[in-house]
């Protein structure tokens, strides 16, 4: 090799600048390369005199003084976990425990079956008593799991709770090398390692306490979002309940009965529909969607915008006249899934709540030709207003509560089905609007393509799910709705003929396999088998279906009147907007991803977000209502202890090394670090309220001026020392 | 002779990346304990100076794994170090050390297969480097 490693990388300056001279036509990615070469100018030089950027202005000349790092000299204790035998089946924790207990600073270690029970803790705290320990590594599962809790344990003993360093040998080795258990242990070793090199340089860390808005923001109106709205606002919290469509209800408000009890869905739905819009503590915003979010839990920020209706919602009174005027009364119904047609002025359904009128400007004569606006003039409140502007409103909350729900999985990605190809094959959201009372047939079950009662009709289940080429997952619901459909189709025609092909009929719900037994007696038969295809009569549109029975082993066919798709449920395509803006995970499924599947069903990643309905995964109503209370539960805990307490992990300013250079201020996207007014070289100070921790500006600090708690430049480079030598 | 085993130091931030490499281990999916983890909370706050350390402490490769683009938990910190790393790999090129040794993956708290193909998949692209060229290399 050509070139001699030398431990200073300053002498490279010369290459470094031959290197950015061509690059220098993008200013960002200059002054990107002057942020990499300072930093690396800066380098090692961390006990000498520092000489930066060769212009005059900004020549500073400091030297980095001795700060005290932590409160005495470290006394540390290793605990290192068997996790059961999770741990200590792959890696040999007696072998890592003696590695450990032979670092300087380290005065005591130990393993134990299980470090996180009562009696781990109990040996931590009586050994932080009985050792004087100072700081404390625990060798067990992911930092993400059980940070908190080990924390407490450090804080029960007067000692700070970020003293604690963390390192994963179960997640990152036992589990990933199971058959590898001589390197395991190895990497366990040089983990460990790690761990000891970082602790040295912990440093107690205080915790800020910040204020909480007692309000929260409940985003999507379904059964998810007015639960949780209704409970939170019964605590006694102001609730901003934002509804992207003109009424909330959900799909649920779409369904006719649900199973297993037939309960009408309007009857048990409108009353909470309308117990929104009543209570005080509700801020309904219907026809609204949420914008943008920033802050943090406590005290977020959200702009909604609330789209213009062209009514003005304080003087209608839902009285209908407008729709009733309207010339234009062919549009496809939403709500009804196109079954149905509405006026231009509209409401999706009689019971909508808000009880508003919503003039459709797509379609409205006076928005594309100029002409008509007889709703204005017939409107006897005088509540139609052409003029009306989409109105930005920006709320203050401390909790946020994600209700988005789900998007029915659109049959056409299954062309094998006919769906839309043949008019008799229909989904199981439309057979809900054709068989419901308020639906576009009056509750008649009638086949679309001539309007007669079918004889014999077919529901085909896993449309979409339990699919490799689609959705992998099994979306929970479609079972029980299709047997309960297969019911409610006996029960209008109890001569018709009832059949559901299925994979598996997945009945687990509470009284769910006690109704599947009493359909098969009303004669529902079931069929094992998957439906390959789908084919039309073209005479009398009646349908062939081709499936293969596998309790029989024969591959069949058998001709229907109509046919039920039963399409499964998938993450809302616009849901992706609330995951960007807030930073959402998403699981492998795209559905919203819980902080815990187990012990945290219902909180996100973000601290003050949390997670209910069919937006966090398919989920029958029971479990959703469920959910949503828990969220509600969990979303007021913020609001009733009035005050959150922050990660002390943020970046701090040196004065003493800042040379006013204002790179900080420019790399940070929270305004939380910039130049000290009040200082008269105008350094650089950390708004600490603002500042998230992310550590950009360290990284970016050209005079290592920054220091990231919890991540400093010294910590990282002591671990890195760590991982590369090999124990012995 | 024995085969060489590379090391690895893997720089992933604590949302993604880290908890991907998580889920792999949930997800109890295998892959050679030839990567050492180090967690920060963003890669916004890795620094060069953290890759080139890592070289001249003899690591054969530095694994950098952030959430993908648009999701970053602290909005474009990958941003950052998506042109952080492409220079820093400009820098090592004229130092001798193939840019190759650095590799930026974007690897979701869900994507814990990524992860462990990610990292298998390095692991044999250092095999073929061979080892660090500094090792072995007179500190001055």
């Amino acid at each position: 090799m050509q070139i001699v490693w030398t431990s200073t990388l300053h002498s490279y300056m010369p290459i470094f600048v031959s290197f950015l001279h061509p690059l220098q036509q993008s200013q960002f990615l200059f002054y990107c390369c002057l942020i990499s070469l300072s930093s690396l100018h800066a380098g090692k030089a961390l006990n000498r005199p520092i000489l930066r950027f060769q212009s005059s202005s900004w020549v500073r000349t400091v030297s980095r003084t001795g700060k005290s790092r932590g409160p005495e000299e470290p006394r540390i204790g290793v605990f290192i976990c068997h996790c059961g035998s999770n741990i200590a089946d792959i890696v040999d924790v007696k072998e890592v425990v003696d590695f450990a207990s032979k670092f300087p600073n380290v005065v005591f270690a130990v393993d134990e079956r299980y470090v996180c029970s009562e009696p781990g803790q109990a040996l931590i705290r009586e050994n932080i008593r009985k050792h004087k320990l100072n700081r404390v590594i625990v060798a067990s599962c992911s930092p993400r799991m059980h940070e908190t809790t080990f924390r407490k344990a450090l804080e029960a003993e007067g000692l700070n709770p970020f003293l604690l360093e963390i390192t994963n040998l179960r997640e990152q080795c036992s589990w990933v090398h199971m058959h590898e258990p001589r390197k395991a242990t190895q990497k366990a070793k040089v983990l460990v390692a790690s761990a000891i090199a970082k602790a040295t340089l912990l440093e107690p860390l205080t915790p800020m306490k910040f204020s909480v808005t007692p309000a929260a923001l409940v985003i999507g109106g379904g059964i998810a979002g007015i639960q949780a709205s209704l409970d939170l606002a019964n605590i006694g919290f102001k609730v901003h309940l934002v509804e992207k469509t003109p009424s909330i209800g959900g799909h649920m408000a779409q369904l006719d009965k649900t199973f297993p009890t037939l309960d009408c869905s309007a009857c048990i739905l409108t009353p909470k529909m309308v117990d929104v819009s009543r209570h005080p503590n509700i801020t309904l915003w219907s026809y609204s969607e949420v914008e943008s979010i920033s802050g943090f839990i406590g005290n977020f920020k959200a702009t909604i915008v609330e789209k213009a209706r062209y009514i003005n919602k304080s003087l209608c009174t839902g009285c209908g006249t407008c729709a009733s005027k309207c010339p234009v009364k062919t549009i496809p119904n939403e709500f009804d899934l196109g079954l149905g047609t509405r006026s231009v002025a509209y409401i999706p359904f009689p019971q909508a709540v808000p009880l508003i009128y919503t003039i459709d400007k797509e379609n409205c004569l006076y928005f594309t030709k100029g002409v008509c606006r007889v709703c204005e003039k017939t409107c006897p409140f005088k509540a139609v207003d052409f003029n009306q502007q989409d109105k930005k409103v920006e709320i203050e909350v401390g909790t946020i509560v994600i209700a988005t729900g789900y998007d029915l999985f659109d049959a056409n990605r299954k062309p094998e089905y006919g769906y839309k190809q043949y008019k008799n094959v229909l989904t199981n959201l439309e057979f809900e609007r054709l068989i419901s009372a308020a639906g576009p047939t009056g509750g008649q079950l009638v086949r679309p393509s001539d309007g007669r009662a079918p004889k014999k009709i077919a529901f085909v289940q896993c449309i979409g799910s339990r699919d490799i080429l689609t959705n992998p997952y099994c979306s929970r619901v479609c079972c029980m709705a299709s047997v309960k459909q297969a019911h409610q189709a006996k029960e209008k025609y109890p001569d018709a003929k009832v059949f559901v092909f299925y994979i598996d009929l997945r009945t687990f719900g509470k009284g769910y396999e006690e109704f599947l037994w009493r359909v098969q007696e009303e004669g529902v038969n079931l069929v094992r088998g998957k439906v390959a295809e789908i084919y039309r009569k073209p005479k009398d549109e009646n349908l062939t279906v081709l499936f293969e029975d596998t309790l029989l082993g024969q591959t069949r066919e058998m001709d229907f009147d109509m046919v039920i798709l039963a399409a499964g449920l998938e993450p809302r395509v616009d849901a992706q907007q609330i995951q960007k803006a807030l930073k959402l995970s998403m699981s492998p499924d795209s559905f919203f991803l819980e902080a815990h599947p187990k012990l945290r069903p219902v909180e996100t990643h973000i601290a003050g977000v949390y997670l209910c309905g069919c937006a966090q995964g398919p989920k029958d109503i029971p479990d959703v209502v469920a959910q949503a209370s828990a969220a509600a539960s969990q979303a007021s805990i913020p609001l009733i202890q009035g005050e959150v307490v922050s990660e002390p992990t943020i970046a701090y300013v040196d004065k003493e090394l800042c040379c006013s250079c204002k790179i900080c201020e420019s790399v940070c996207v929270y305004d939380a670090i910039e130049a000290d007014e009040t200082d008269e070289e105008k350094r650089a100070k950390v708004n600490e309220a603002l500042c998230v921790g992310c550590g950009s500006c360290a990284a970016a600090c050209p005079a290592r001026a920054i220091t990231m708690y919890g991540f400093t430049k010294e910590q990282i480079s002591k671990q890195l020392a760590a991982l590369l030598t090999e124990p012995t | 002779m024995t085969e060489f085993e590379p090391v690895i130091i893997g720089l992933t931030c604590n949302w993604c990346a880290y908890a991907g490499a998580d889920l792999a281990g949930t997800s109890k999916i295998q892959y050679p304990p030839n990567i050492r983890i180090i967690r920060v909370m963003c890669t916004g706050r890795i620094e060069p100076e953290f890759i080139f350390d890592a070289f001249r402490m003899g690591a054969d490769g530095v694994l950098i794994g952030g959430c993908h683009l648009g999701d970053c938990h602290y909005q474009e910190g990958n941003y950052k170090t998506a042109l952080r790393v492409s220079i820093t790999r400009e820098v090592l090129k004229s130092l001798g050390i193939e840019p190759e040794r650095v590799r930026l993956e974007w690897i979701s708290a869900s994507e814990g297969k990524k992860f462990s193909e990610t990292v298998k998949s390095f692991i044999e692209e250092i095999r073929r480097l061979g080892p660090n060229p500094l090792k072995g290399a007179p500190e001055a």
